[in-house]
């Protein structure tokens, strides 16, 4: 419980900390951040559906997988309209060290235990993200169609959001 | 053509005229951008809904008192006949943020 309060903080603090602070993210880097957190999740999804064995928690890691797949295409597409380079930067790479290490740490558990700790996570890590994109990176976004998509993208994580509380709630 | 064989086709006619409502309706429901609309339709027991899915991901028509539970894949157009009446609320399984109602009568459309 705590290490994912912490997680979750790190994350918070990830975001709204000096990366961001220090100026007026661009849109390359807001696509960035956007794919790298789709793929984050997605990673997480994979690795859930070699290790889970709760049949919602299993459904719940598939469509993970295939709504991130689908929306990142979206956004790969739209990247390329739009011409920009997606740019890497403090805020893309803290998240995927960060999802990195929570991989690791959920690599160790199994069974039931795994199941639980998976799913707290993606509770934790679709609100750290909601966040984001409502104080961060829908605001700095400039151009129309890429505020768009985030704006989808937002009521998307909201209802994986909702969709895993549900999932969670019936593993008690 | 004989007199006979006319009678037994208006008959016929008849007869099929019957067993189909005259005017069963058909609703459409739209999904777009994980929204919704209309948030709230009328409709009859008979009538067909029509349900489209314009995003990229797939969504469901799902209601909350278990009388239907309809997948809506990406980019596809499902139909959906109702059978019962009742007032009913119904969401998506994957994004339960998506609701809206649906408001069934029991006489069937003429
Ligand atoms: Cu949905």
């Amino acid at each position: 419980m705590f290490a994912q309060l912490g997680a979750a903080i790190a994350a918070v603090m990830l975001l709204s900390g000096p990366a961001l602070a220090e100026g007026k993210l661009t849109d390359p880097q807001i696509a960035h951040i956007a794919y790298a957190a789709g793929n984050i999740d997605i990673a997480a999804a994979k690795q859930a559906l070699t290790k889970a064995s709760n049949k919602d928690v299993k459904a719940f890691a598939e469509g993970m997988v295939r709504d991130h797949e689908a929306v990142n295409k979206q956004a790969l597409d739209l990247v390329k309209k739009l011409n920009v380079a997606p740019e890497d930067n403090d805020t893309s790479k803290a998240l995927s060290k960060q999802a990195a290490d929570k991989l690791a740490e959920l690599g160790k558990l199994s069974g039931a235990a795994f199941d639980k700790a998976y799913v707290a996570n993606e509770v934790a890590y679709h609100k750290t993200v909601n966040g984001a994109l409502e104080t961060k990176l829908i605001p700095s976004a400039s151009n129309a169609e890429l505020k768009s998509l985030l704006q989808t993208g937002l009521k998307m994580f909201q209802g994986h959001e909702q969709h895993a509380e549900r999932v969670a709630a019936g593993l008690k | 053509m004989q007199p006979g064989r006319l009678r037994l086709i208006a008959g016929v006619l008849a007869l099929v005229a019957m067993a189909v409502p005259a005017h069963a309706a058909t609703i459409t429901v739209v999904m777009e951008n994980l929204e919704i609309s209309p948030a709230e339709a009328t409709a009859k027991v008979g009538d067909t809904i029509e349900l489209v899915n314009r995003d990229v991901i797939a969504h469901t028509a799902t209601a909350k008192n278990g009388d239907f539970d309809v997948m809506m894949p990406p980019k596809k157009t499902v139909t959906y006949v109702l059978r019962k009446a009742g007032t009913v609320d119904y969401y998506c399984r994957f994004h339960p943020n998506m609701k809206a109602v649906l408001k069934i009568g029991g006489e069937p459309s003429r």
